[in-house]
């Protein structure tokens, strides 16, 4: 029992170096512009280069735009295979965890091909048609993640009872779907939200390879030429991180103490 | 009356099906269709006639030394992650430590497996790089010169510590359940019948786990395989694995053959295809203990 309790703190000891080290590392690199002295100088010059403020804003459009049409396509499949095409449950689980088996640089290899110029979709061809298929490269991306979450929500809740005493008091399938569906599914949306912005938002290959003005990309160009801005942006992704896995566990807590309603 | 019955249950058969086909084509246009045009690419030349030459330019120095070495990389950060990770997750559920511990562990976990790509790489290069504060504080308080001992952050090792960092918290993750499903009467049984700790480790509670342990170290092998954001930020391209000569090939055709770009990546998937089934069966081999 003993020998037990002290191998197991040593365990929380090596794990705890190995997390927090770097943590503290990146953290006092990216301090340390100025010589001789701890400034935030990094920081603001991270913060006053104009091309930070455009791929920031450029991705966190992304990650809404990705989160708005995620959603709208799983939640009403969701709702649909629970309802009326239980037996297609395993396919379509299926087909939402491929993403994780097929890596991201294969799936974007297959849409430079078949989606070039010269397609029978030229996505590619054109920036709105890029950005278009970028969105849809991160819906794919965040499919295991929001189809999980939206999953789970719904098993909770007796879908069929609800959409027949919405049948019953008349309403018409967009107020079932938008009106009774989402906002009792909403804890399993905003995790799904939370999970995919923070995938989203860090995501390089997909933009890279796409050539779109994104985060990720630009984070690998600081990261290839400047000393201590980079230490920086590592420090604000991991806080978009926390910040984001935060609001998640937040939710889940909220959504399991709130009573259910009959 | 029959007729207007079997017409119904056909309409409501096709409504039900209708349900699902805005998903099924963004699935097919975005995730299927694409993958299997480059599974099919990799057997055709450029001219278009069928071929397994593709398959067989794999198996050249160049690309069989990048497969070897993702797989080394992929392989070695597993197994790292799933050892610490293992004994993290036994800490946290067996080892008898406080219960705000085992939340705190979990939160964290959950942030820090999502916490890859290119900032990953910046994070280790702040630390352990040249100037990085680890190196600095082992030269300046112990006198001992990291870069001396050979150890380069952008090398095979590096990358392999680097990749660990998102390894660890994921077989946390994932284990911490599994030994939450370890019986105590297995243990209490196993004393009883006069079993020391190791006894009881050996013969009950690891041959229990071990489709666990397996399934969820192949699991971060085929997530270490794929990515490729951090490799590419920590080493350029001087580190010759998979995705980065696939994203070379895409970006410029590095192979002269467009097919066998194709067939780089079937190899790719065939790799993380075969770890994810085998995972899957032995998470089936390891609920039934579960149950």
């Amino acid at each position: 029992m003993k020998t037990s309790k002290i191998l197991a703190w040593v365990a929380l000891a090596i794990g705890l170096i190995y997390f927090f080290l770097p943590l503290i590392g990146t953290l006092e690199f990216s301090l340390r512009m100025r010589r001789g002295a701890y400034s935030m100088d990094a920081y603001q010059s991270v913060f006053s280069d104009v091309q930070f403020q455009q791929t920031f804003g450029f991705s966190m459009l992304m990650a809404l735009l990705t989160i708005i049409f995620g959603m709208l396509l799983v939640v009403p499949t969701a709702y649909w295979v629970r309802l009326r095409l239980p037996q297609m449950r395993p396919v379509i689980e299926f087909i939402t965890l491929m993403p994780l088996v097929i890596p991201a640089i294969v799936i974007v290899f297959g849409y430079l091909r078949l989606y070039n110029s010269s397609s029978w979709i030229p996505f590619t061809g054109s920036t709105q048609g890029t950005n278009v298929l970028l969105v849809f490269s991160y819906i794919t991306l965040s499919l295991p993640y929001m189809y999980r979450s939206v999953d789970t929500a719904m098993r909770a809740i007796d879908v069929r009872t609800l959409t027949e005493a919405a049948e019953i008091l008349g309403a018409k399938w967009p107020t079932i779907l938008f009106r009774c569906i989402f906002p009792n599914v909403m804890s399993g949306v905003l995790s799904g939200a939370f999970i995919t912005f923070a995938i989203v938002m860090g995501e390089f290959t997909m933009a890279a390879l796409l050539n779109r003005p994104a985060f990720g990309p630009y984070l690998q160009l600081i990261g290839a030429n400047r000393a201590y801005e980079p230490a920086a942006l590592a420090v604000i992704a991991f806080a978009i991180t926390w910040l984001s896995m935060g609001l998640l566990q937040l939710v889940s807590r909220f959504s399991k103490l709130a009573p259910s309603r009959p | 009356m029959s007729t207007a019955s079997t017409s119904f249950i056909d309409r409501r058969t096709i409504v039900d099906w209708l349900g699902i086909a805005p998903f099924m084509i963004f699935a097919l246009l975005f995730l299927i269709i694409p993958t299997l045009y480059l599974v099919s690419g990799a057997f055709f030349t450029p001219e278009g006639q069928f071929t397994f030459k593709n398959i067989g330019d794999l198996f050249t120095p160049t690309i069989l030394s990048a497969y070897w070495i993702s797989i080394k990389v992929s392989v070695a950060s597993s197994l790292g992650g799933a050892l610490i990770g293992f004994f993290l997750a036994w800490a946290i559920v067996l080892g008898g430590l406080p219960g705000w511990i085992r939340s705190s562990l979990l939160t964290f976990s959950g942030v820090a497996s999502n916490f890859a790509g290119v900032p990953l790489a910046f994070s280790f290069l702040a630390t352990l790089g040249r100037t990085g504060l680890v190196t600095v504080l082992l030269r300046d308080w112990f006198g001992f010169n990291l870069y001396g001992t050979g150890f380069n952050i952008l090398s095979f090792f590096g990358l392999t510590i680097t990749y660990m960092f998102f390894q660890i918290p994921l077989m946390v993750l994932i284990l911490t359940p599994a030994l939450d499903g370890m019986k105590k009467e297995w243990r209490e049984a196993s004393e009883i019948l006069g079993a020391s700790t190791w006894q009881y480790w050996r013969m009950v509670a690891l041959p229990i786990l071990w489709p666990s342990l397996m399934g969820t170290t192949l699991l971060l092998f085929a997530n270490a395989f794929g990515a490729i954001a951090t490799a590419y930020a920590l080493t350029g391209s001087s580190l010759n694995i998979v995705p980065i000569l696939l994203y070379a090939q895409i970006r410029g055709d590095v192979l002269h053959n467009a097919n066998l770009g194709y067939a780089l990546a079937l190899g790719m998937i065939v790799i993380t295809g075969l770890s994810n089934i085998l995972y899957i069966l032995l998470r089936m081999r390891a609920e039934r203990w579960q149950k």
